[in-house]
């Protein structure tokens, strides 16, 4: 697994730029560290709602929500969601979240 | 270009003898040419699985490009070292034109794209309908989008739990049994739900497909959660001079499709009338007149395919909707099952989009995750599905043939007296 190094921090990712050791390897740095990659200028306090969700959601749950759960519990439409995640709530959100890749038919 | 590695490829190799255009040999003059090798690489690999039988594809892959959820199916090697220059190969779904016909200069623009960015190696068609790029890296996502919306003015196709790119058969454009525009149809729902199809909003994938008649050329009832089928509802124009050269055998029964073998002279009462699933025709030999009782015409084309010169479907057209097929996982294997018999289309498809939102909001509200909408219906029932959400009366149309099990499900409404009994009054009457 490549690794990559941000302000001090060492993450271990996948291809795709998921974090591989999943909500345990998780801190605030991975989450600037994907920002950039991203497409996201600035971080506001509705990104840190859907990640807050989504990881809430993952604790609980094993698996990630789907797309109107997220966007029942956040109140975000999908349309908000792509505003402030651009590549969507899988491959945006999910991965900044530290939540496993999504999987099946994508 | 750099020096070019290509790797011993036996197995593969055997597959350039035979008659049928050859893959490989397309891909190896191809990667020749262009000395790619991403494209002797695709080879290298592939002969490794021709002799360990198992894929060299690792799970998954999540790329894209931003603003959409879907478009691009990410994929790695599990031999990077081996094969270095597909150590990524990422495949795009390009939607296609309606009815799939192209301009050479578009295809020409794409071709020049795709052998600067991409493997060259492409899939025409996937079988949703969409131009398939096979093979690129990641870091050329977005300049491949770029160039495909400034340039080319095309749009990436679906995949994911959102509306698939819709397909249709050619339809009017060279048919004469196309009942509806199927095409103008197919192109105005995708530009309607351009959204439905970029960003994955649904609880699995949803396909659309357009027949413009029951033939069915797109398999639109075995590939589509909902398949749109051309029909009509008045009669079938019978052209009886045509008829009879048909039966003096001065027109070649459906239309010369089986010249390859001797199949004796035209027999209309075995080849058309006997083979009626309805028995509904009749010839007239004394006469030498065909007569068609359409009342009880089921519209499954036969004998317009047989005879396509002198029988032509009814002019009052529009489509039948069918809902539900799917693949077998989970449930098994499902083909669409008839919804609406009849509604009458013209743009802009208002009372169309409104029975597709109508089943979408169902859908999307209701159904589990990775639910296909025709296990839906499975599970809640196709009663519950035609009267409660779609909103439709039940029709003997709706099913092949009635329930052959007593467990009905009544409304309390429905049943006098409804469901609150008293166990003591029982009692009165029955002692225990």
């Amino acid at each position: 697994m490549p690794t990559v190094e941000y302000k001090g921090k060492v993450f271990e990712v996948d291809e795709d730029g998921f974090l591989a050791g999943g909500l345990d390897a998780w801190c605030k740095e991975w989450v600037e560290y994907v920002k950039e990659l991203e497409g996201i200028q600035e971080l506001t306090e509705e990104h840190w709602k859907v990640i807050n969700v989504l990881q809430d959601y993952y604790r609980k749950n094993g698996v990630a929500p789907m797309v109107r759960i997220l966007s029942k519990v956040t109140g975000f439409p999908l349309k908000k969601i792509y505003e402030l995640f651009p590549s969507g709530p899988g491959k945006g959100a999910c991965k900044m979240a530290g939540l496993p890749k999504p999987t099946g038919c994508v | 270009m750099g020096e070019v590695k290509k790797h011993d490829t036996p197995k593969v190799d055997q597959l350039k003898t035979g008659p049928w255009p050859s893959f490989v040999d397309d891909i190896y003059s191809y990667s020749e040419k262009h000395k790619k090798q991403a494209c002797f690489d695709i080879m290298g690999q592939m002969e490794l699985s021709y002799t360990n039988r198992e894929t060299h594809w690792k799970h998954g892959g999540i790329v894209g490009v931003f603003g959409y959820g879907g478009g691009v199916i990410g994929r790695y090697s599990d031999q990077q070292e081996k094969f270095p220059a597909i150590w990524a190969f990422h495949t795009i779904r390009v939607h296609h034109t309606a009815g799939k016909w192209y301009h050479t200069s578009a295809l020409k623009k794409l071709c020049d794209m795709w052998d600067s960015r991409g493997s060259g190696i492409v899939n025409f068609h996937g079988s949703t309908g969409d131009i398939i790029l096979l093979g690129t890296v990641t870091d050329q996502l977005e300049p491949i989008f770029f160039d495909l919306t400034h340039q080319l003015h095309w749009d990436l196709g679906g995949s994911g739990s959102n509306l698939r790119s819709p397909a249709c058969c050619v339809g009017k454009s060279r048919c004469e049994w196309a009942l509806i525009d199927v095409q103008e149809l197919d192109y105005e729902l995708t530009m309607a739900f351009q959204d439905e199809l970029h960003r994955p909003a649904f609880p699995y994938k949803f396909k659309f497909k357009f027949s413009g008649c029951p033939l069915d050329c797109v398999a639109a009832v075995a590939r589509a959660d909902m398949s749109f089928i051309g029909t009509w509802r008045d009669e079938i124009r019978i052209d009886q001079e045509a008829v009879r050269a048909y039966v003096r055998g001065e027109l070649k029964p459906n239309a010369g499709a089986f010249s390859d073998r001797d199949w004796g002279p035209f027999d209309i009462k075995k080849e058309v009338i006997d083979l009626c699933p309805t028995k509904c025709m009749y010839w007239d030999e004394n006469e030498q007149k065909l007569y068609i009782n359409n009342s009880e015409c089921n519209r499954c084309m036969h004998c317009i395919a047989v005879m396509p010169e002198a029988l032509r479907p009814g002019q009052d057209t529009g489509i039948a909707i069918l809902i539900g097929a799917k693949a077998p996982i989970l449930e098994g294997a499902q083909l669409s099952t008839l919804i609406v018999p009849f509604m009458k289309v013209e743009p802009p498809y208002d009372e169309l989009k409104d029975f597709i939102y109508k089943a979408w909001d169902y859908w999307m509200e209701n159904g589990k995750n990775r639910e296909r909408i025709g296990e839906l219906i499975q599970r809640i029932g196709l009663n519950k599905f035609i009267t409660e959400v779609m909103g439709l009366t039940p029709i003997p149309q709706h099913v092949r043939v009635p329930r052959d099990n007593p467990y009905i499900f009544w409304k309390e409404e429905e049943v006098e007296g409804g469901w609150t009994r008293d166990v003591a009054e029982f009692r009165k009457r029955h002692p225990a």
